[in-house]
């Protein structure tokens, strides 16, 4: 043999040791996701998707998960239904993830269900409502921050809030958008008002992309309410409370499942709008919620959101996202392996301490006990969002457990 | 008939190669990806018989893909009804809202009728949303027992089928228009209406035949769509987006036969299909658009007008 | 009761007129491409968006109230108007296309103005805050939330320039004369490619301003051009393509069949109403009120 010949012969005895060597290096963890980055849901998407990401490189930072990096697999759902069964097949057949979790909102999270089902999958499902109830699947788990019966437990702590102002309210109007969540929240609301005698005045939806809704809040004003209780994804919200204010809207409680009041982009548009509403926050500053590292967590995300274009306070979905993540991992490094039945197994038996608090599931795979705060808004001033930063603006009302202040009434005394 | 005898052979051939695809292919994701793709070759197909024949363009697609999605929901919350009779439920009612939007609307020229199926589609939409027994706002669920039939592995090789069926159909039934003295009174619609209806051709009984057959088989696409999902909205499934691809579709491929349509589905379909799972951002939807313009500027007559003039070239 | 009723009904009528006056600053563009020119523009609405966000952009880095930003939103969207109109040209007209054709241009346009403006300003709502967003004037009974009065005010003032800019000028009546008889207007010495280029950036130029005023309105988003197409397009039906007034009165009419159901009925038929009455002048007067 040559030379070359013998050296290239030693060359090639080498490759199957870089292979075997590549091999001992143990691949990642592949978490895969559908989830909006455009259309209608992308705000909250992506900033769940940013808070995710933010997990992964935690947990990376401390070694992996298993002595394995994790890897976040995403492909945008466009906020389309439709694309949804296909992105998760993909993921799980051709991908090969080994985890998945869902895209944000029940209509995103539903279509998935029957491809998770088959698999087998574990399935952490971002904010959809009472999902569950029509598959009773016993590897699903809902991150919200409702109870065991959602529709009725949204709006719970409201009505506590409102039932406890002397004298007793008599009578309430409710209003929402023609969509998902706020026609779920008005259901459970009249449920709710039924149970606690009180009489409907006015019970109305109205279109979601409403311009202009002042003939609304007149209508409901003319019904004289004690109570004013509105369902409202973000741009109503603007809209009802803009509205309120240019009517002048007279009543003792207002407020209600109004979407949006979590996010800075609202906080800053209506700045002392905001005074006395009674409205659902899932995070604020206020001395009462110390959950474990949420802070910290807060400050990377903030120091993103400019860039990545989402929501700068990042105290509405962002720590629920990420507490999923937590969930999981803990699962993961708990019965050291990924077996999706074990997995599901141990979340079911379990309470986990995560940035949103201590999370319990309840046998149908929602949390056992829902934690939506009821706060109300108070000295707001100007549109500075940086104000919202420090405790005092939004008191937390209910639930009684983390209170920080008693429910100021009359609304229209409050406002001012 | 030769072609005819050709046109057979040639779509059997096809339905039994991809029909058997089920028993070859290992993953599930080919079929959720075609799936959507043959959907929209039955919408592309069924909008074309009233547009690309009569040149009468129909901005409501959506809504007659929900009036059979929501006619499932209804016979199958109803009676639980199989599949077959949802089909046909849900068909039935599609080409009887397109018979009555014809003879509501057809009297208007050109762009008006379209903004009248725009309308129609907006008052449809909201009716289903203020009615609470098909879910309204907050959507409804259809959970059926997959259980598959007929030896197939698993249930989306069965709706699988089915779309293959339903395409197939609806093909034939284009192809079927096109070549008979119906498709060539409509064509004649489309070339000149007024001088049309000189020579006599019944232009009125004609559209209402086109209006009713498209509109029915674009409730057809939609009736097996709440199989698939399980849980629709009236925001998504009367969503522009499928009004749209309707109109984008044939508009690519070419109007003119009925196999315009289906190139343009097979295409544009596919592409939405592979981007939504490889850009993955916000690129998706920039893609098809760019390819949406770039298209209708190079190939003004659709790809099976590049086709003509290249095989008009070749001749020479 | 009755006096409520009154207040109701008052209140109902005039938040129905600012808000109509509104919709017809977004609409009046459609007037005039859709009805002068016969070009199916599905990507005004946006363009409107657009103009939001442009609106949005000057806010955040030059400290312009909105007002003060459309005299740069004008001339930008112009020069846009322009290159658009003569992509559109070379591409379709030019050949003698069906309008259908250059439909699907316009629907590829929608898209990818949707997407650019959610790559550059990203997905979260925007919004700019004036002065004068949150006070609200009293008229006895009425209620005048300036966050409408205004943009109805320049609205206004938009709609009616352009019609007297359409019948009393040169140039205004060129326009109205491409519609009519483009031949004629040749042999008059007139480019009618010139001319119809104009128009349509000026159909452009009330987009962006539009978007301008719904940015003092409300919040926006990029897919939200989307629910405004049905509107737009059923406002100068109604009224009658090309007519100026015609927009303007369909904008009303609209407007207050709106404020009416969401007051007096139930807010969610609002849709059904409007669109309702679309089809009804389409069944029993397509040309519109007041066209030709």
């Amino acid at each position: 043999m040559s030379v070359v010949t013998r050296i290239l012969s030693f060359l090639l005895f080498l490759i199957p040791l870089t292979v075997l060597g590549q091999a001992q290096t143990k691949p990642p963890i592949r978490i895969g996701m559908g989830m909006a980055l455009t259309g209608s849901l992308a705000a909250n998407g992506k900033a769940a998707l940013v808070s995710m990401q933010i997990w992964a490189e935690d947990v990376n930072a401390r070694g992996g998960l298993l002595g394995r990096k994790v890897e976040l697999i995403s492909y945008d759902d466009q906020s389309s239904p439709a694309a949804v069964p296909g992105i998760y097949t993909k993921l799980l057949d051709v991908d090969k993830v080994d985890l998945v979790v869902s895209g944000y909102a029940t209509n995103m999270i539903a279509p998935a269900m029957p491809t998770i089902m088959q698999k087998k999958m574990l399935f952490m499902g971002l904010f959809g409502l009472a999902v569950n109830t029509n598959f009773s699947y016993d590897r699903y788990f809902g991150i919200q921050p409702h109870g065991e019966n959602a529709a009725v437990d949204m709006s719970q702590g409201f009505f506590d809030a409102a039932m406890s102002i002397n004298p007793k309210p008599k009578t309430i109007a409710i209003v929402g958008a023609d969509a998902e969540y706020p026609a779920a929240a008005m259901v459970g609301a009249r449920e709710t008002i039924k149970k606690l005698g009180m009489k409907i005045v006015y019970d109305k939806t109205y279109p979601p992309n409403t311009t202009d809704f002042s003939p609304v809040v007149r209508a409901i004003q003319a019904t004289t309410p004690d109570v004013v209780f509105v369902a409202s994804y973000p741009p109503d919200t603007v809209g009802m409370i803009r509205a309120a204010n240019e009517v002048g809207l007279k009543t003792k409680v207002f407020g209600g499942g109004m979407i949006g009041l979590g996010t800075a982009a609202v906080k800053k548009q209506l700045g002392p709008l905001l005074n006395g509403i009674l409205g659902y926050e899932l995070y604020a500053p206020e001395p009462s919620i110390k959950f474990p590292n949420v802070e910290k967590f807060l400050v990377k995300y903030q120091a993103r959101a400019d860039k990545e274009g989402i929501d700068p306070l990042g105290y509405y979905l962002p720590p629920y996202a990420y507490a999923i993540m937590e969930i999981i991992a803990e699962a993961v490094d708990k019965t050291q392996g990924l077996d999706q039945k074990a997995l599901a197994d141990y979340i079911h038996s379990h309470t986990f301490s995560t940035v949103v608090g201590d999370v319990t599931f309840a046998s149908n795979g929602e949390w056992k006990k829902g934690r939506s705060l009821w706060v109300q808004y108070r000295g707001v001033t100007g549109n500075d969002i940086d104000q919202f930063r420090k405790p005092g603006k939004a008191v937390v009302i209910q639930p009684a457990y983390l209170k920080s202040g008693e429910l100021r009434y009359p609304y229209s005394d409050v406002r001012n | 008939m030769k072609s005819n005898f050709r046109f057979c052979i040639g779509l059997l051939t096809a339905m039994i190669a991809l029909g058997s695809l089920p028993y070859v292919l290992q993953g599930d994701y080919f079929f959720f990806a075609a799936f959507s793709v043959l959907q929209f070759v039955v919408m592309a197909t069924a909008w074309n018989i009233l547009g690309g024949n009569t040149g009468y363009v129909n901005f409501g697609a959506a809504a007659f893909f929900a009036i059979g999605a929501y006619s499932t929901v209804a016979a199958f919350k109803l009676f639980k009804a199989s599949i077959l009779v949802c089909i046909i439920f849900g068909t039935a009612n599609a080409a009887l809202i397109g018979l009555a939007m014809g003879y509501l609307t057809l009297r208007l020229k050109g762009v008006f009728f379209s903004i009248a199926t725009l309308a129609l589609s907006v008052v449809l939409m909201t009716i289903v949303l203020n009615t609470d027994f098909l879910g309204g706002a907050r959507g409804v669920y259809v959970i059926v027992d997959r259980t598959p039939l007929f030896g197939l592995p698993r249930y989306i090789h069965l709706l699988y089928w089915i779309m293959l069926l339903i395409s197939g159909f609806a093909i034939i039934v284009a192809r079927t228009i096109q070549h008979s003295g119906m498709g060539q009174g409509l064509s004649a619609i489309r070339d000149d209406e007024g001088a049309a209806e000189c020579l006599g051709v019944p232009t009125l009984k004609l559209k209402l035949i086109a209006t009713t057959i498209s509109g029915g088989l674009m409730g057809l696409a939609g009736t097996v769509f709440p199989f698939l999902i399980t849980y629709i909205d009236p925001t998504s499934t009367f969503n522009l987006s499928i009004s749209v691809n309707s109109i984008a579709m044939p508009l690519i491929g070419g109007m003119s036969t009925w196999m315009g349509p289906v190139i343009g589905a097979l295409l544009l379909g596919s592409i939405q299909q592979i981007a939504t799972v490889t850009i993955s951002s916000a690129g998706n939807l920039l893609i098809v658009g760019f390819l949406l313009v770039l298209f209708v500027i190079l190939a003004p007559n659709g790809i099976m007008g590049w086709f003509d003039v290249w095989r008009k070239r070749r001749k020479r | 009761m009755d006096s409520q009723f009154i207040t109701l009904f008052l209140n109902a009528i005039v938040a129905g007129l600012l808000l109509g006056g509104f919709y017809a600053a977004l609409s009046v563009g459609i007037s005039i491409s859709f009805g002068m020119l016969d070009i199916v523009n599905i990507a005004h609405p946006a363009f409107i968006i657009l103009g939001s966000y442009a609106t949005f952009l000057i806010f955040t880095y030059l400290g312009l109230d909105p007002i003060l930003a459309v005299f740069i939103v004008v001339p930008v969207f112009f020069a846009l108007g322009l290159v658009v109109y003569n992509v559109y040209y070379h591409s379709f007209e030019k050949h003698g296309s069906e309008p259908l054709r250059g439909l699907a241009f316009f629907f590829g346009l929608l898209f990818i103005i949707e997407v650019t403006i959610v790559l550059t300003a990203g997905v979260d709502y925007r919004t700019v805050a004036t002065s004068y967003t949150d006070t609200t004037l009293k008229l006895g009974p009425v209620d005048l939330p300036l966050r409408l009065v205004v943009p109805f005010a320049i609205s206004m003032l938009m709609v009616l320039g352009i019609r007297w800019f359409l019948s009393k000028t040169y140039f205004g009546r060129a326009v109205s004369a491409v519609a009519q008889d483009s031949m004629a207007l040749q042999l008059m010495g007139v480019n009618p490619v010139k001319v119809k280029s104009y128009a349509f950036a000026i159909s452009i130029v009330t987009a962006g301003v539009g978007g301008a005023l719904l940015i003092i309105i409300q919040s926006v988003q990029p897919s939200m051009g989307r629910d405004y197409i049905g509107l737009v397009f059923a406002i100068c039906v109604l009224g009658g393509l090309g007519s100026v007034y015609g927009t303007l009165v369909g904008a009303f009419i609209l407007g207050i069949a709106e404020t009416f159901t969401a007051t007096f009925a139930g807010p969610s038929w609002a849709p059904a109403v409007s669109f309702g009455l679309l089809l009804l002048t389409l069944a029993f007067r397509p040309s519109g009120i007041f066209g030709r």
